[in-house]
């Protein structure tokens, strides 16, 4: 236990280097997250709950409650489409493939409200990014667009959620852009929203031109971004300024 | 039908003062706000609330689009026999919505 | 040299609609609203509410004016005799001043309401209670909403 001790205080040093945007929120944004009762992206769940039955889920996947884990593991490696899927994307694809109709469009309630609710049953767990090399370009590409300067402002994702974390932007400070609660509830949208929302924000915040809804590269910067906060706690449905 | 999440304890003492807390889902527009074709968004809030317990009203609430999205309310009411709760909330462009629940009390 | 009243009148007052004219064109979601006190005074028909025995618990320091919880709490023991029949929630600068008003009673058991409110800019808010014997009282906060850069567009 000796020799483990300056290991585990390494880790833990390793562990609180990194810091969920949940940190540096108000403290009345925070209990609006940590109370179910009180956290309006509950109505996104509630109605995933309700979509679970009624489009059909669980006719192959039994109660939701065996999802647990799954969240946690994504994006992952998709043999079909020979890259990476995102869990929204591996959703849409079932509904295509097995249930043979249309997958609700991305970023529609229904689809946010399942992924709200499939995200919801990894609450609490670590994020663990598959260990699949067949994942290692698209996640090479995801660090790239990460670290590329971008729009009229000439700013990469890193300039301000590596270099600049911490520090504020007008009144609003500066999270890591760790991905650990989507979808979730944005006090900004007066709504729920997915990853992908997120970062087109962010794109069109620099004066760039976003990616379509469902683009590779959107997927390539959640697969960096799952890996970068890799062991952080997964907090679905978060809430966020 | 909007979502809802009400909630409230499902037992209670004769005479206990309850805490009673309600979300629905409701985009709670306010009629000032300009879309991307720049024209304004109609108001489309809900303007009232009700909580009636053995078809007595103990709490009600009239709103305005001040209102936040998604609308929350928190308010108590005295657990005096056991009996149905009807939440209902009504708002623009006919919009009404009744939940029930019911409280045992001891 | 003077001109007869009417006229004058007419004239200032052409002036005076042809600015509130270009107001509206310049800001057509800020029509003309009544004042934080005009507000108080129409909830309680003109009454001057007592301050004290109300909390307005809102944060001082706002990040986002969309969802901002705010709980009003009104000192009643809620009996039949000495209860609180109404709370009411008014603004300084929003469109509109009313927020929300609740009607409660001795079976509510507690004067005590909670909801989340939309802030357009920093603003004075002012809760007032109607108590069963006719009184008013009040309370008051000023909030600061902050500046966010990574608004939606």
């Amino acid at each position: 236990m000796r020799r483990l001790l300056p290991l585990l205080l390494l880790l833990g040093a390793v562990a609180e280097a990194r810091e969920s945007g949940f940190a540096l929120m108000s403290p009345e944004t925070q209990a609006m997250q940590r109370d179910d009762d009180a956290n309006p992206a509950m109505l996104w769940v509630e109605e995933g709950r309700a979509l679970w039955e009624s489009a059909g889920c669980s006719g192959c996947h039994g109660d939701v409650a065996g999802m647990r884990g799954v969240a946690a593991r994504y994006p992952a490696f998709d043999a079909a489409g020979g890259g990476p899927v995102d869990l929204a994307g591996r959703i849409a694809q079932c509904q295509e493939a097995r249930q043979h109709r249309m997958p609700f469009a991305r970023e529609s309630g229904e689809a946010l409200a399942l992924a709200a609710l499939v995200g919801l049953q990894s609450r609490g767990m670590p994020i663990s990014p598959p260990e699949d090399p067949r994942l290692a370009p698209a996640l090479a590409r995801g660090e790239a667009l990460y670290r590329e300067r971008r729009g009229q402002l000439d700013l990469s994702c890193g300039q301000c959620h590596d270099e600049n974390a911490g520090r504020r932007l007008a009144g609003s400070p500066i999270p890591e852009a760790h991905p650990t609660g989507y979808p979730l509830y944005r006090l900004e949208w007066q709504g729920m929203g997915s990853l992908q929302r997120r970062l087109r924000n962010c794109m069109t915040g620099v004066r760039s031109e976003p990616y379509a809804y469902g683009a590779p590269e959107y997927v390539a910067i959640e697969l960096f971004l799952m890996r970068r906060a890799a062991g952080m706690a997964l907090e679905t449905p978060a809430v966020r300024p | 039908m909007a979502r809802v999440l009400i909630n409230l304890p499902r037992t209670a003492r004769r005479g206990e003062v309850v805490e009673i807390r309600t979300l629905i889902q409701h985009v709670m527009e306010t009629g000032y706000r300009p879309g991307a074709d720049g024209v304004v968004a109609p108001r489309d809030i809900i303007t009232g609330f009700t909580c009636v317990y053995n078809n007595e009203e103990v709490f009600a609430a009239e709103l305005a689009p001040a209102i936040a999205a998604n609308p929350f309310l928190s308010f108590s009411l005295v657990a005096a026999e056991s009996g149905i709760l009807a939440f209902t909330w009504t708002g623009d462009n006919g919009f009404e919505q009744t939940e029930t629940r019911s409280l045992t009390v001891t | 040299m003077s001109l007869p009243s009417c006229l004058r009148s007419g004239i200032e007052r052409r002036a005076l609609g042809a600015g509130l004219l270009a107001v509206a064109l310049l800001r057509p979601a800020r029509a003309e609203r009544p004042g934080l006190r005009e507000a108080v005074l129409g909830f309680t028909g003109g009454a001057e509410p007592a301050e004290g025995g109300v909390t307005l618990d809102i944060p001082p320091l706002v990040e986002n004016g969309n969802t901002v919880p705010v709980t009003i709490a009104v000192e009643s023991p809620m009996t039949e005799e000495a209860h609180v029949r109404r709370i009411a929630l008014f603004n300084e600068r929003n469109p509109q001043p009313h927020v929300v008003t609740a009607r409660l009673g001795p079976r509510a058991g507690r004067a005590r309401l909670s909801t989340r409110m939309r802030l357009a800019t920093s603003q004075r808010l002012v809760a007032v209670a109607e108590m069963s014997d006719g009184s008013f009282r009040s309370a008051n906060a000023d909030v600061i909403v902050t500046l966010a850069a990574c608004v939606e567009s």
